[in-house]
Parts: structure tokens; sequence; C-alpha cells
């Protein structure tokens, strides 16, 4: 089966998604941006054809007699089993590294320890029902090793900090290592590590893993386009990857904000997908994705809790200041006044959407349907925010937020990828 | 520490740019010798600049927005601005005035390492930008230099009446000329000033040749990028004068020749494909005007017209200076400077030209520091794009302070913006 693919490289993760040769979506993959922009697209499409291969198993196991429960319970298993066989398989490469790092530091016994409890509890981060704290392996990783780390240097205090060191120096060489992973052997090992499999499973698995995946077109697009591992003519502006997403995702779109990491994006695009006008925030980056980590930071929050927490707000405290830095300064000097940091996250929320709405404005306004994404449109309190505005503004446009919104550039880019090969057919 | 085999790829100049180069680099050696000959200084602005009245008085123009953008040009602007902020002038004021003073401040040496004399008189007729008025009242306080004002009526119905030009004729004969007459020691000669206006209209029909020639397919010119160094002799010292009609002679023949051998307009880095035509709207960046230029270049972006090679004239709607009528005609050409149209006259303006010169849109590069030039182009850009359907982009850069070029941010915006274009394009209607 040939397949197109789409690759965006944003400044805080990389996606890809997969199509088939009717278009369709085959598969999505996702990894942290790294310092190499070769290896992180490498991960990110290695992830999206994962996936596309357990699509084709599910496609292959559609003809099984046995109930649909069933057979995802089998599909679940199976892909945390593969996704356990990769953990370890990174886990061994950052064993080797940490072991390499480690000689002559008098470190060797503290980190042999750390990396024996980390292989031990591998199972338990992954089965059917397991909540993970991230996929990403240098977050989950890094995570556990902090843990354990911790538990090492408990009667030495001071060996935890150069532990740390070790693990920072060396998960760099490990994630900017081009990813292992080949469907065909990891899902043999996944299920090899399940009892009682039936035969019609194997026979599925290996029907999917036979299909040949060949690669037609691929386009790159996102911040990182001019560094990515793609001539020129296979590379798009992000602009039109996201107007052409969102239009995929919603085909009555006609505007799209999109705000990411250091970028926001305000789109118009016609009946097509085509865009006809934007405008992205130019100089500053105030009002991005990194404002609201910054502001959690300030406030010793994970990112994710600050969208839920701002909604518990009973009134919306008015930040003035567009400057990351200076909304800081505001928010300890309100803290300090004694307001209420569930009113203060309610106001900073409003005033990154009203940033947003003045690029919106500058664009051509907001038309029906409006499309919401970016990694900012998973935060509830921004999407109420941005609801209230458009509300009170553009007579309430219909406002789509995908659950997948974060694919939106790099759907858009498959698309342009799917363009090119049907063109190149004729 | 760069080696040879990456040394910067010398400069590709056409013929005419180095006898520019040479033109302008002669002016401000006779201004450097200018206090041993006992010739005279005039500071003046270019839009609405009255040379060859000042020539017809045998005096010197020092045009200090033109030292501001060579600083820039040179990498000299980032410490005269910084200067010029040390000594009180905010971040937010026009960054050519604060390059200017800073250069007066470090001995006022000139692009060519000279320095340029102080001004016998310092000439105010401005149009369309009041911040003129603010620089030269610092300049009189700084030099102790007497100011001759000309208030050019704004067009702000859209057009001139004959009550704007007696009103700008009078100011001219009652304020200007005899202040010119106090400074030169020499009487108004009025012959001499329609001799000078004369040749203005000969060069002045060859440069509306050059700047049409982008009408053709592939363009012969970039009319922005090479744009501002057609437009160099006779927007500063040179209107007026046989060096003017020589350079836009031989300006027209390299043209007329390049058109003939269907050849596209020559940038730093070598000839451009043409693969977008665009037309233009706000002054170019000076700081790093080869790589802004190169963006466009490595696109295939081509301008065929832009609006800031009519800041120092408007020629190609039919205006040229007129030897019959001198001062009036020096007045129509003040009044008739882009800076002083209304908006709607800009918008037509441009839209005309998106139209005539068959662009594929129309860009705007916004000037963060030049609140006369950035007035109103969010607007303009919507309506050109309402009346011509062709897509509009918007960019944002700076004159000659170098802190705010963002290249990538810039690369970014102006990529998209022609992937735009190739998109509708592609789609001729159909996704």
């Amino acid at each position: 089966m040939k397949y197109t693919v789409g690759i965006d490289l944003g400044s805080t993760t990389t996606k890809a998604v997969v199509l088939g040769d009717g278009g369709e979506i085959l598969g999505r993959g996702i990894t942290n941006s790294r310092s190499n922009y070769a290896v992180a697209c490498e991960v990110a499409l290695v992830e999206a054809l994962i996936a596309a291969r357990f699509g084709l198993v599910e496609r292959a196991m559609a003809g099984l007699e046995a109930d649909e429960s069933i057979r995802r319970a089998w599909l679940e298993q199976l892909q945390e089993g593969l996704r356990l066989g990769q953990y370890r398989a990174q886990l061994d490469s950052l064993g080797a590294v940490l072991a390499r790092e480690a000689r002559g530091s008098g470190l060797e016994a503290g980190v042999r320890e750390i990396m024996d409890a980390l292989g031990a509890e591998a199972p338990q981060l992954y089965g059917p029902g397991t909540a993970r704290q991230s996929d990403f392996f240098r977050d989950l990783s890094g995570s556990r090793y902090r843990h354990f780390a911790s538990i090492a240097a408990s009667g030495a205090p001071g060996l935890f900090d150069p532990l740390v060191g070790l693990f920072d120096k060396s998960i760099l060489e490990v994630e900017n290592s081009p990813a292992a992973g080949e469907f065909s052997s990891l899902v043999r090992a996944a299920l090899a590590g399940l009892d009682g499999v039936p035969g019609a499973l194997r026979g599925a698995v290996e029907e999917a893993a036979a299909v040949p995946l060949e690669l037609a077109v691929s386009v790159g697009t996102g911040y990182g386009r001019a560094t990515l591992p793609f001539p020129k003519e296979q590379i798009r502006s992000e602009i039109l990857c996201h107007g052409l997403g969102a239009h995929a995702m919603f085909p009555r779109t006609r505007t799209v904000l999109d705000i990411g990491g250091q970028d926001t994006k305000a789109i118009q695009v016609d009946p097509q997908g085509i865009v006809t006008s934007f405008q992205m925030n130019d100089r500053c980056a105030a009002g991005c994705g990194r404002y609201l980590g910054y502001i959690a930071d300030e406030m010793n929050l994970g990112l994710h809790e600050l969208g839920p927490l701002a909604q518990q707000a009973t009134r919306t405290v008015r930040i003035n200041s567009t400057c990351t830095v200076f909304a800081g300064a505001e928010l300890r000097e309100r803290l300090s006044l004694g307001e209420r940091r569930e009113d203060i996250l309610a106001g900073l929320h409003r005033a990154v959407v009203l940033r947003a709405m003045a690029l919106l404005a500058r664009s051509g306004g907001v038309a029906d349907e409006f499309t919401f994404t970016g990694g900012v449109a998973k935060n509830p309190a921004a999407v109420e925010a941005l609801r209230q505005l458009t509300a009170e503004n553009y007579d309430g446009p219909t406002l789509n937020i995908s659950p997948d919104s974060i694919y939106t550039g790099a759907l858009g880019a498959a698309l342009f990828a799917r363009r090119d090969w049907q063109r190149s057919l004729n | 520490m760069t080696t040879p085999a990456e040394a910067v790829p010398e400069v590709r100049k056409d013929g005419s740019q180095h006898k520019q180069k040479q033109m302008i680099a002669d002016h401000f050696s006779r201004l450097a010798r200018a206090p041993r000959t006992g010739d005279k200084c005039v500071y003046t602005f270019v839009p609405g600049n009255l040379t060859e009245l000042l020539l017809s008085f045998d005096l010197l123009p020092v045009l200090p927005e033109i030292n501001a953008l060579q600083s820039g040009m040179r990498g000299k602007s980032r410490e005269y601005i910084s200067l010029a902020e040390k000594q009180g002038h905010s971040e937010d004021v026009c960054t050519y005035v604060k390059c200017d003073l800073g250069m007066m401040k470090s001995g006022n040496v000139g692009p060519t390492g000279e320095k340029i004399p102080d001004p016998d008189l310092l000439l105010l007729s401005y149009t369309g930008c009041f911040t003129f008025m603010k620089w030269f009242e610092i300049l009189r306080q700084e030099y102790g230099a007497p100011v001759a004002m000309l208030h050019v009526p704004y067009q702000g119905d859209g057009e001139i009446t004959a009550a704007m030009r007696d009103y700008v004729v009078e100011q001219l004969r009652r304020n200007v000329i005899p202040a010119l007459e106090r400074v030169s020691g020499k009487s108004y000669d009025e012959d001499r000033l329609s001799e000078l206006l004369a040749r203005s209209a000969r060069a002045e029909d060859d440069l509306v040749w050059v700047l049409e020639s982008a009408k053709n397919r592939p363009s012969p010119i970039d009319a922005y990028f090479g744009g501002v160094y057609y437009i160099g002799p006779i927007f500063t010292a040179f209107r007026g004068t046989d060096e003017a009609i020589d350079y836009y002679r031989e300006l027209r023949a390299e043209v007329e020749q390049r058109l003939a051998d269907g050849r596209g307009p020559l940038a730093p880095d070598g000839e451009i494909e043409e693969r977008f035509r665009l037309v233009v709207e706000g002054p170019p960046n000076w700081t790093s005007f080869r790589e802004f230029w190169r963006m466009f270049a490595d696109e295939g972006a081509v301008v065929v017209a832009s609006s800031y090679t009519k800041v120092g004239g408007v020629y190609d709607t039919g205006f040229r200076h007129d030897p019959a009528r001198p001062l009036e005609s020096l007045a129509d050409y003040c009044m008739g400077c882009y800076t002083n149209l209304n908006l709607p006259r800009r918008v037509e303006l441009l839209s005309r030209y998106v139209v005539d010169y068959g662009a594929d849109g129309l860009l705007v590069n916004s000037v963060k520091s030049c609140n006369s030039f950035s007035a109103g182009q969010l607007m303009i850009l919507r309506e050109v794009e309402n009346r011509t359907g062709a897509p509009g982009g918007f960019i944002e850069s700076d004159l000659v302070d170098p802190r705010y070029f963002a290249a990538s941010n810039i690369k970014n915006r102006l990529e998209s913006y022609l992937q735009m274009i190739d998109q509708k394009r592609q789609a001729g209607g159909t996704a």
C-alpha cells in the first residue's frame, strides 16, 4: 500500500500523520521536538506507522469470530505490550550510556540501582487502562529516574544532583539516536509476552505486518520546517497546512485560530480550505502557549492544571500586561493583594485570548465556522474565554475543537503530500 | 572565522548601480569640501524636496533620511540609535531621527567617512510626515541654524486645488526664496530655475519608462529593492542636473537591453527567475537590506511596483516638473508626493499597480517606528484585496533599528504568503 505522510515540526512537539492510498488517516504519531530535528521526524513517523499497522491489525481482526469488546481488549494488550518493548529497548540504551558516563565517577552503583528499579517497574507502567504521566520516553523515564535517584540518595543526599545530572547528559544522546523499532519484530515480541493468544489473532497480526507500506510522498511543515530532512519543494508553510488540516477536520471552517508554543496564527480559508488571509504574532510571543507555561511555573502548577483551576473563578481579574514577564510580575502583585489564584488565572486566560482576538481582527475577523487548534485548544478556560469573546464580537460562530487538533498541521501537510502524489501520477 | 571557501560571494551589480554609487559618493565629497570651498549647505527632506530651487542658488542639499539609511546599510545605525536613546529619545521615536542625531553626536561623519558640514539653513518642507517638524526643531536647537518652513497642505480630499497651490507658491515667494537668498547671498533667478526644471522633466521621463518596464513578463527590474537604487539620484541632490539626465538615460538603455534579452532583475546574488510578481507598500528595511532582498529573490519574488519609490515624487501618473510654471509645478510636486496622498488615493494607486502590473498581490512591510507610513496599512491591504481580488500579505520590520528585523519571522511570513499565492494559483478555484 502506498502512503503519504505529513510531518509538523513544532517548537514543542513533532507530529506525523500517515494517509492511506484512499486518503484515509492510517495513523498518527507524536514525539517531543529535540535538538536533532531529523530524529524527531523519524520518531514521529515511526510512531505514526506503528499506529497505521495497528489500524491494519484492527481491520484484519474485524473478520474474526469474537466479540468486539474482546477484540478491543486483545488489541489494547498488544499495543501496550509493544509500548513496553519500546520502553525497555530505550531503557537499555539509556543504561548503556549512563554506565559509560558514570565510569570512574563513583556513581556506578547508584546508576545500576536506579536502572534495575526502572527495569523492574516497567511492566507496571504498561498495561490495559494504565495511566502514564507521559508517552515521551524523556519525560516518563526522567520522572521515574528522579524518583529512584531520590531513593538511591536517601542515605547520601549529595548524590542526588550528580545522579540527575548524569541522566540529563545521557538522555540527550539516547533521544537523539535514530529510533529503534520495526513493527513486525516489536509486535511479535509483544505477542510472545501475551498468554493464551488465539491463533486467529496471530494470523491477523501477521497479515497486517505483511502489508507492504511504501512511502509515496512526504511533506514537512512547522516551526523547524527549514531544517526538516525534506527537499524544498516538499516543505509547506504551517499557515497553509493548518488551513487545509482544519478544513479536512471541519469542512465548513472559514476561520482558524492556532495557538501553539510560540506562534499564534489567525487564518481565513475559503470553502476549499485555501488560505485567503493570515496574521501571526510578531516581535513577541506573549499570549502563546509558552505564556501559560511560564505562568504555570510561576504558580508552581502543572500546565494541565491551569485551565480547570481558572474555571473555578468567581470573577475575572483584569490583567493588563501583554508581556509574559510583566504578566508574571502582575500575577505576583495581585497575589500579594489577596486576589484568589483562580480569579487571577481567569484573567490571564482572558488576556491570552484577547491577544488572539486582535490577531483575528487583523486577519479579517471570525467567520462561521470557527476552528480552534493547537495545544492551547486543550485548555478549557482558554476555550471558554474564546467562546465568550467571539460571541460578544462576532455573533457567536460555531466553534469547532477536535480532540486531534494537535495534528491539524501534520494532517494538512499529509493532504498536500497526497495532492503532490496524485499530481505526479497524472 | 570565515575561511576563503566560506567567503561571502561578491555582490553583483548593474553598471547603473556603480554609477549611482559614485554620484552619491561625489556629492558627499562635495559636502565635505564645503567648509573650504565656501559652499553653503541646506538640510531638507526627501518628500517634497526643492532640489532645483536650492541648486538655482548654488546651495548643496543634505538629506538626513538618506544619511540615516546609509548608516543603516553600513552597520552604523545600532550605535547611533543607542547614543540618541542615551540622550533621552524614546524607543518609539522614528529611528531615522535617532540615527541622524546619533550620527551628529558622533561627529557627523557621513557614509564616505568624511564629515558632513553643519547646516546653513534647515529647509522644512514636510509632506505627510509630522515627525519632520519635530526633527528639525531638535536640529535647530543643536546647530543653532535658521529654519525656513514650507507648509505643504495634505491632500485630505484627494485633490490639489488652486487655493492649495497658491498657498504653497505664496510661501515659496514670501518665506523660502528670501531665506535662500539670505543664505546664498544670491538673488532668485527664475530663468535658471526653469532650466533646471526642464532637465528634471527629461530625467523623470526616463525614470517613469524604467519603472513601467516592470509591466513586462518577466520584469527586467525589481521596483522595490532595485528601485531604491533607481530613485537615488532623483530623490537626492541630482534632480535638475545633467548628471541625472545621463544617469537615467544610461539606466534606461541598460533596462532596454535586459528587456530585449528577456532577462529578469539582477539581485546581489544573481539574476532572479520570476515566479511571483508583487506590489509592495512601505519602506524597505535598511539594516538587513541584502538579506531582506535575498528572501524575495530566493523565492523568485520580483517587486513590480512599490509605493516607496514614490515618496520622493509620483511621476507615473503624469506629473512632470514644468519649466513654464516653475513655482507652481514645485508646489504640485510637493503636494503630490506619496506620503501626502490621503488613504483613498493610496488605495487607488496601489490597486491600479496590482492590476496594471499584473501582480499576484500586495505585500505590506509595516515599519515599527514610522507612524506616518504605517497608519492605515491594514485598511489599505483589505481594500486593495477587495478591489483587485489579489491576496494581501503583511510583514513587519523597521527602517534602521536592527533590533526590529526578526529574520526568521519575516521569512516565515513571506514564504507563507508566497505559498498562499501559489496554492490559489494551483487550485484555480478547486482544491
